[in-house]
């Protein structure tokens, strides 16, 4: 082994290796970052070669993780050293030591571009490189059209090609708008003609970015893609050196793999066929053979295509291929590959109709869960957590539970909270739930979160006929010689308020039930002692008539706290002993908890959040909204507390009648919680209910009611009775709210304008003369993100700007912050997170103030993140059609309906209509020339991807109406498709049209099911 | 955004090449470094070569003393990774010649370079191995 041709280097390394210790260590590296610090100071006339040996000297300190925090303007200035060797030196240790924020590699950038400019090709590679690594937005404006150049340039050598290629990427991910999409999706193109491996290996990473970013733009490279596949997998003109194995280059094969599943679907059947023949030959082909890196490399490229064909999905006959594929790979010994499958499986789930088959692997994947790698073992919980259904949920819920005493500490809380959401989605019944937690409390207390017992507690509550059950499980729990403080909370909370239902027990006279919680008062810290004091009140009004000696047992526990350092037990000492003299009074004063109002799990946004932690597939969120079992849908309540479900409150309480009561027992909850949302026990709908439910409510089916044409200041002429009652919300308040509302008008028509969005994705969605708020959409599946771009349009600032999203219950809503102020002619850019999580027409809508001098202006907006932007066109053949028409029999999931009324247009216009709503028409499925019949793919969390069929019979001698029959597999998404489409086909919003028919139509609109609910009410009376 | 970073360690958990793809801060390497030695070092011959770690999946191989750690994000094939540390290790070779831990330590950096000519802004550049290696050479023979 030769040295380095830095002696002096060498040394230094050898040096630090053979010191013993840390302590040593640290030493040697003090000493010479004093005589580096000293040398970069004192002597000017520093040679490169001595520059270069001290640079790699801080190099390798700093690899060492000592801070170095000087000589990086050496390190910068050998980029402008004449010689390529110091050169390189340069170019390496500064991107190995700086990043794209400091302000040293600002004074490089001129260096950099004269090498990139330059004619010499391994000073370009250099300087590519460096920018490739750590160029920041600077380098982007600067720099990108040169880079570009390079990589497009016809004289230029592959060796600078490739590394430009990847420069870009770097320049484009800093700043999207270097590259014009129109101009570039040729070039693109163009580049994935290449032959040579490398710039083609870099260029594919490079498509892979702009794909990801808007497939839409680049559906002209996709058959270069399916070429590119082609080519590496009948090796052909593929050069040795890109040979691995005997495999055509695996990363290559991959990265395209990858890049195909950026587009929704292959529509052109030739190269649909092409590419299904290379992936067919890959699943096939690929076998176990000896030489470990062979399979590995062809297991790479099997999994990618595995994920493509998924992806793909159509060909039924692939898929079960892959299906039976990873049922095979999750039981082989090699621990990669079962790992791989387990993952790959979990991500099947996401494709419809195949749960059935994986379930038949369950008992394998159980195996798994107890796997000595714990790797394997969270693929394999992950699984299993997102095949649970009601079907299985009882086994798997139960092997969790057994696990549950083995696992990791690292994972038994992720473990237990699974378990928890599992068994309150899909219990059979209430009593195995109630089963569940309490034996998950028991057995792993310690990492089971507050939120889990509060559930609990909450569907106790909740159900009447489980109150006598948990009490006695609660009971019975106490009796176990050593139980978790957790289990104390929820028997003790149970007991107060339910072991009245079990006092013709043994063991469960109110007497016996105090002594055994009372043993546990003296192992408990302050927190349960609060909940304990409440459970001796509890326990004490429902023992009448009065027991003295229970009476005086409880009195002196009261008073020996009343003296207690901790305020809040004191406190309730205090008032619990003064209550429970007031005799019959108690019986009001500590009545039962009132019911809790029903909600979203908070156990699944909490999944959520740590899902930060786990891998991609975390499948939490392909399950989020999975449908609940049937057992606990029917926990009913008070209709009147239906409406908030506008945040993930810890607990939301009801109080009662007595506002004593809701104050002392209310407590131990918010303590703990820190949050207590009050909501009024009188039915919500007029001022209290949070606003958005109801707005979102209202616009939905009124956007379309509305007389088309009609300007919405006229719409708010039209309703002035209704401002008084219904506050804000009134009237849609689509124009200008409050006092100065005559001043600021928008220009253009609003409802317009959002019918347009609802069709295309970019655009204008609100002007008036000091604000211009545009548009900018992406939908990919069931997310989409929504850039808004408020500018302002004149040369004072914009003030108090105020943006906020009120979300119907259907789509998750997350907006980036929004400034308060908006400068002189400024755009800001204001991002928006939309998640799809179930088939709704509601509308969200962006209430968005501002201040400009005196005026305020208040605006309520709809947001184009409508039902159809959730669509994925596809074309249908009658092979794929026929069938699934005729498994969805009848209703709900195939609904027919007679529309009349029908705005008269051609069948071609219908068309139109229909493919600007991202309804594919499928021409010649139907054999009558007067109908028509389309299909499309609809993406939410709740249905995953679910394919829609429509079919409309038109006559020709009466265009006003016509039949139309919606099927799908969902029965919520075929009735709001349903009537998605009837409003589009009864009132397309055109200007001028004559309102008067169309005003009456809505009434049948109005969904049967939503009859309940005070919003949908309220907009029927509209 | 594919690779976030490669780690060569030793079996003492000694760092012997470092390279990262994103900005960490200095103490947010030393630890990060730490937690995935522990956790890679401590697994044996019949685990898997995946570890889930933070946002992370490391994907990691050992050779002799040696342990090639790559970091990369949910964008990646974890065996086509696995495929590109060994790639690295046979470039090393063809260059040192049964390349070990000191070649790469005492060649630091040469190790970079090639590394440098691999993988670029976290994806890969280069797997011609006469590609990667024509600097080396060229700079060899200059000097």
């Amino acid at each position: 082994m030769a040295l380095s041709g830095m002696r002096g280097l060498s040394v230094f390394i050898s040096e630090v290796r053979n010191c013993r210790n840390k302590e040593q260590e640290r030493l040697r590296v003090d000493k010479e970052l004093g005589n580096i610090r000293t040398r970069f100071k004192n002597e000017k006339g520093l040679t490169p070669y001595e520059k270069k040996k001290y640079v790699w000297k801080m190099l390798y300190i700093y690899m060492l993780g000592y801070d170095v925090d000087f000589g990086h303007m050496e390190a910068v200035s050998l980029i402008s050293a004449p010689k390529y060797p110091e050169k390189q030196v340069g170019y390496i240790v500064t991107s190995c030591l700086l990043n794209e924020n400091h302000d040293f590699l600002r004074l490089a950038i001129n260096a950099v571009r004269n090498d990139i400019i330059g004619r010499n090709e391994t000073f370009q590679c250099l300087a590519l490189t460096l920018v490739g690594n750590i160029g920041g937005r600077e380098f982007a404006e600067s720099l990108a059209p040169d880079v570009q150049k390079l990589l497009i340039s016809s004289s230029c050598r592959p060796l600078v090609r490739k590394k430009a290629a990847l420069c870009l990427l770097r320049l484009f991910r800093k700043n999207s708008d270097i590259l014009n999409v129109d101009g570039w999706s040729d070039r693109m193109a163009q580049l994935l003609d290449e032959r040579d491996l490398g710039v083609l290996t870099s260029s594919m990473s490079l498509f892979v970015a702009l794909v990801s970013n808007n497939h839409e733009a680049y559906w002209s490279c996709l058959p270069k893609c399916v070429k590119v596949m082609e080519r590496l997998a009948r090796n052909q003109d593929i050069p040795q050196e890109y040979t691995y194995y005997g495999i055509p280059s695996p990363w290559l094969q991959v990265k395209t793999m990858r890049a195909l599943q950026y587009f929704p679907t292959v529509e052109d059947p030739s190269i649909r066929r092409a590419l299904f023949e290379v992936l067919q030959r890959i699943l096939m082909g690929t076998d176990v053979v000896k030489n470990v890196n062979k399979n590995n490399a062809s297991h790479a490229v099997l999994f990618e295509a595995l994920a493509l064909v998924m992806h793909l999905d159509s060909e039924k006959e692939m898929m079960s291929q892959c299906v039976a594929l990873l049922g095979k790979f999750i039981a082989v010994r090699e621990p990669n590959i079962r790992y791989l499958g387990l993952e790959n499986m979990t991500r099947m789930l996401m494709v419809t109709d195949v749960h059935e088959i994986i379930k038949r692997h369950q008992a394998q994947i159980i195996t798994s869960l107890k796997d000595p790698d714990i790797s394997i073992r969270r693929r394999s919980l992950d699984l299993l957590y997102g095949m649970c259904d009601v079907s299985n949920a009882k086994d798997i819920v139960e092997e969790l539970l057994q696990y549950l005493g083995t696992a990791d500490f690292a994972m038994r809380e992720e473990l237990a909270l699974k378990a928890a959401i599992l068994a309150e989605k899909f219990a059979p019944d209430l009593s195995w739930y109630v089963d569940v937690i309490l034996q998950l409390i028991d057995k792993a207390g310690d990492f089971v979160s507050d939120d889990i017992w509060f559930r609990v507690v909450q569907f106790v509550t909740n159900n009447e006929d489980l109150q006598p059950y948990a009490a006695l499980k609660a009971r019975e729990y106490l009796d176990k010689p050593a139980i978790h403080e957790t289990m104390v909370k929820v028997s003790a909370y149970l007991l107060g308020e339910y072991s009245h239902l079990l006092a013709r027990r043994p063991g469960c006279s109110p007497k016996e039930i105090f002594s055994i919680i009372h043993e546990k008062l003296p192992t408990v810290s302050t927190p349960t002692i609060s909940i304990l004091l409440t459970t001796y009140a509890k326990i004490l009004m429902h023992s009448q008539p009065p027991d003295p000696e229970l009476q005086n047992q409880v009195w002196a526990v009261y008073s020996k706290y009343e003296s207690c350092i901790d305020a809040e037990i004191q406190q309730r000492a205090v008032e619990y002993f003064a209550l429970s003299r007031k005799g019959e009074a108690l019986m009001d004063i500590l009545a039962e908890m009132p019911k809790f109002p029903e909600r979203q799990s908070s156990l699944i946004k909490k999944a959520e959040d740590t899902e930060a932690d786990t891998a991609e597939q975390s499948a939490i969120k392909l399950r989020t909204q999975q449908q609940a079992s049937n057992a606990l849908v029917l926990t009913d309540h008070r209709p009147a507390n239906g409406a908030p479900q506008v945040s993930q409150l810890g607990m939301i309480m009801v109080p009662s009648t007595s506002n004593v009561d809701q104050n002392v027992v209310d407590q131990p909850l918010t303590h703990s919680n820190g949050t207590l949302s009050v909501v009024d026990p009188q039915p919500p709908a007029q001022d209290h209910a949070p606003a958005g439910d109801i707005l979102g409510d209202l616009l939905g089916p009124l956007a379309i009611e509305g007389p088309p044409g009609v300007s919405p200041q006229s719409e708010l002429n039209n309703v002035p009775s209704h401002e008084g009652t219904l506050g804000a919300n009134d009237a849609l308040a689509l124009a200008p709210v409050g006092d100065q509302e005559s001043t600021v008008k928008p220009i253009g028509d609003i409802a317009e304008r959002f019918h347009a969005l609802c069709l295309k994705d970019s655009g204008v969605l609100y002007e008036d003369p000091y604000i211009q708020i545009g548009i900018k959409a992406e939908w990919r599946g069931h997310q989409g993100r929504m850039v808004l771009f408020l500018g302002n349009k004149n040369t004072a600032s914009l003030d108090s700007v105020q943006a906020k999203i009120l979300p119907p219950s259907h789509l998750k809503l997350d907006l980036s912050l929004v400034p308060k102020i908006i400068p002189p002619r400024a755009q800001v850019q204001c991002p928006l997170e939309v998640v799809n999580l179930r088939p709704s027409r509601d509308v969200a809508v962006l209430d968005f103030s501002y201040k400009f001098g005196t005026y305020l202006v208040n605006n309520r907006l709809r947001l184009p993140a409508v039902l159809n932007k959730f669509f994925q066109p596809i074309q249908v053949s009658a092979e794929e059609f026929f069938p699934q028409w005729r498994s969805l029999p009848g209703p709900p999931l195939k609904l027919q309906e007679v529309v009349r009324g029908v705005r008269p247009m051609s069948l071609g216009e219908m068309a139109n209509l229909f493919n600007s709503l991202k309804l594919m028409v499928c021409p010649g499925l139907d054999p009558n020339a007067c109908n028509l019949v389309a299909s499309t793919t609809f993406y939410s969390e709740n249905t995953r991807a679910m394919l829609c069929l429509i079919r409309i019979e038109t006559d020709p001698a009466d265009r006003t109406q016509l039949r139309m029959t919606v099927a799908s597999g969902d029965p919520t998404l075929t009735f709001e498709l349903k009537e998605f489409i009837k409003e589009h086909l009864v009132s397309i919003p055109t200007a001028g049209k004559p309102p008067a028919p169309v005003a009456q139509q809505p009434q049948p609109n109005i969904p049967p099911i939503a009859s309940s609910d005070p919003g949908a009410l309220l907009a029927g009376l509209l | 955004m594919g690779i976030r970073f490669i780690l060569m360690v030793n079996k003492q958990g000694q760092t012997r090449l470092a390279q990262y793809f994103e900005y960490l801060t200095l103490e947010e390497r030393r630890t990060l470094e730490g937690e995935i030695v522990r956790k890679c070092l401590a697994r044996n011959e019949q685990q898997c070569s995946f570890v889930e770690h933070r946002t992370y999946k490391i994907v990691y191989r050992r050779y002799a003393s040696l342990f090639f750690l790559v970091g990369v994000d949910n964008e990646e094939n974890e065996l086509a990774i696995l495929e590109f540390i060994h790639l690295l290790v046979e470039t090393m070779d063809r260059h040192f010649g049964n390349v070990c831990e000191l070649d790469i330590m005492f060649h630091l950096e040469k190790a970079h370079f090639m590394l440098e000519e691999m993988v670029m802004n976290g994806c890969i550049v280069e797997t011609s191995k006469a590609n990667i290696l024509a600097p080396i050479q060229l700079m060899d023979k200059t000097s």
